[in-house]
């Protein structure tokens, strides 16, 4: 086993392969503290299977992942949770017949057990709790909205604040404003600045420009390896990017 | 107060819906209908235990099971064994070759009673059991399957399965169980003889005050954020799940709290009809239960019991005349309501029960609006 370090989370010669294939081959990566990193890449480059592997989706086949220098790859989902990491999955992953406000109350980290949630009380601190995760995703308006009217930038927001009224350590987004207009992505840029404040937060992103805006450092993943990392300037001129992904 | 009206009633609406129907089935049906309707009343109204069991098992946690006659079973043959010992007394079965146990064993050459029957000896364990027996039952099961992510279709299959096997397993274990026939000739409870008019109508009111709070109870559960994770999980379960929580521990809890009413509905089963057999136990009453239930709207506790009562009518009034045709009808009105009503008799009322009572509670009606509640019956008729 590898040893412990002052990283938030810990990668290190992490493989998973389906039938043969290895998505994700020997694999390290370190993400520190107050770290905002996006990792970029082709298709099929594994960037989604890393997340999966993280939040324990996915076995791995090989490798170990620490966080906090607590193993994640022997724990179930939800106490991977409860140690505190938090993923926003691809497409908004809400429950559209609850309204915000329930869809925030449920996220909310007590009454987790069976008998737990059955006891659960509306306290005016809980509601205190939902109203301010409310206002940092822009949706203190909306919290009496059955969350499948919202729209869908709106709804990439509340799986975000169902993620932050938990409070994690590491906060995963996979693509967090595919589908956003213009200024719902600056608004969205602005919401990730604020938060990735005292966590670290790892995001996959697409768009370079939602990238150039955020991102601390970048990491660019190919057929399940490290292509290249470092900040966005070098990334972006590193010549071995520019061929894989970004083009001439 | 106001805790009890909002969660347990749910606000005016509710509140309403269950006045009705506690009307109906507590006032209208004991005054207008003689004991032996009465009786035929309680025994469906025992079928309403699953339905309301799957309300909150298929409706609201989306796990389709397709063996909750397995738990009404149990309920109904924990009674049974009760009943059928007090009735097999030395002196009422002094003719047998072993006097004192239950006539069936004493046809099968069996020359003392079995182990798992002397509990049933007394009528304390015998709630006892009834309550937690098929509760545990369904922790196994759920356990095994619910852990291992086992779920949707393959659920179903599986309880149905397990409602065959324990079918088959009745019916071949004649001398333990009564086989094909069932527990029959059961007479009295405690002494008290349960065939007389007066006992049939008090085990009517206790059923239907056992009904009424499960509703209650089940409505509590609803409104609770286990009502809201419930739903959440029938609709998102990997966000559940990676919201913190152990799916599987609220699918195990809401599965054996639907193999506890189930059961308890069986139980009263055998107190107002007298016997249990296994034909109350396998595939079809199972499928008949999940029809009830969708019938009635599944996700309604209280269109579950108007489901159940209707096909029940719907089942005695056409079987007497037509008994072949019968199962077609039931086939037919399942298929018609999965198609064009998913939300059963409950949608049908939330769509326009407003019609009716606007009627009743417009004092002052005006005249133009007549036509227009004629035309859109006609229109849904037309539909």
């Amino acid at each position: 086993m590898n040893s412990n370090t002052d990283f938030t989370l810990a990668i290190e010669d992490l493989t998973v392969s389906f039938d043969g294939f290895k998505a994700v081959d020997s694999l390290n990566f370190y993400l520190d503290q107050n770290e905002l990193h996006v990792v970029i890449g082709p298709n099929g480059a594994g960037k989604t299977t890393v997340l999966d592997l993280i939040c324990g989706k996915t076995k791995s086949t090989s490798g170990s992942i620490k966080f906090l220098n607590e193993e994640l790859t022997k724990m179930s989902e939800h106490e991977i949770v409860r140690a505190g990491v938090g993923r926003k999955f691809q497409t908004p992953s809400i429950y559209e017949n609850l309204t915000v406000l329930e869809n925030l109350e449920i996220s909310y980290p007590y009454g987790r057990t069976v008998a737990g949630s059955l006891m659960f009380k509306r306290s005016s601190k809980v509601l205190e709790k939902i109203n301010q995760t409310a206002s940092e995703i822009m949706l203190q308006d909306d919290l009496d909205t059955e969350a499948g009217l919202l729209s869908h930038g709106q709804k990439q927001w509340l799986e975000i604040g169902m993620l932050l009224i938990q409070d994690p350590q590491l906060l995963m987004l996979d693509e967090p404003v595919a589908g956003m207009s213009v200024k719902e992505r600056e608004q969205t840029a602005e919401l990730l600045n604020k938060i990735s404040k005292g966590r670290s937060v790892l995001v996959i992103e697409h768009d370079m420009e939602f990238v150039e805006r955020i991102a601390h450092k970048v990491t660019v993943l190919h057929q399940g390896k490290i292509l290249a990392a470092g900040n966005m300037e070098e990334v972006q001129n590193d010549p071995k990017v520019i061929e894989v992904y970004l083009g001439h | 107060m106001n805790f009890v009206y909002e969660k347990m009633m749910g606000g005016k609406k509710g509140l309403t819906g269950f006045l009705i129907l506690a009307t109906l089935i507590l006032v209208i049906f004991p005054l207008f209908l003689d004991i032996f309707r009465l009786n035929l009343v309680g025994k469906y109204l025992t079928y309403a235990f699953p339905a309301v069991s799957l309300v909150l098992l298929w409706g609201y946690g989306g796990i389709l099971s397709l063996g909750q006659g397995v738990f009404f079973g149990l309920g109904g043959y924990g009674m049974a064994m009760f009943l059928k010992l007090e009735a097999s007394s030395v002196e009422n079965t002094k003719i047998q070759s072993t006097p004192g146990i239950p006539d069936f064993m004493d046809w099968n050459q069996l020359t003392s009673l079995p182990w798992f029957w002397e509990p049933f000896n007394s009528l304390t364990l015998t709630i006892l059991a009834i309550l937690i027996l098929p509760a545990a039952f369904a922790y196994i099961i759920g356990a095994a399957m619910f852990k291992r992510r086992v779920g949707g279709v393959y659920f179903a299959i599986i309880t149905q399965v397990i409602a065959v096997i324990l079918t088959i397993l009745i019916v071949g274990q004649q001398g333990f169980t009564g086989g094909i026939n069932g527990i029959t000739d059961l007479r009295t409870l405690n002494g008290w003889d349960i065939t007389t008019d007066s006992a049939k109508y008090i085990f009517y009111f206790i059923n239907v005050a056992l009904l009424l709070s499960v509703i209650l109870i089940s409505r509590l559960i609803l409104t609770s954020k286990f009502g809201s994770l419930l739903l959440a999980i029938r609709d998102k379960e990997d966000r559940v799940r990676f919201s913190g929580y152990d799916v599987s521990n609220f699918k195990i809890f809401i599965f054996c709290f639907s193999a506890l009413i189930s059961s308890i509905g069986g139980a009263m089963f055998t107190l107002q009809v007298g016997f249990m057999s296994p034909s109350f136990v396998g595939i079809v009453p199972s499928i008949e239960m999940v029809i009830f239930a969708a019938v009635g709207g599944r996700m309604s506790l209280i269109g579950a019991i108007y489901g159940t009562l209707l096909i029940n009518f719907g089942k005695t009034a056409f079987s007497e005349s037509f008994p072949e045709l019968w199962l077609f009808l039931m086939g037919g009105l399942f298929i018609s309501v999965v198609m064009f009503f998913p939300n059963g008799l409950a949608g049908l009322w939330d769509d326009y029960g407003h019609y009716i009572t606007d009627r009743f509670s417009k004092s002052k009606k005006t005249k133009e609006d007549s036509p227009e509640i004629v035309k859109k019956k006609s229109d849904e008729s037309a539909a």
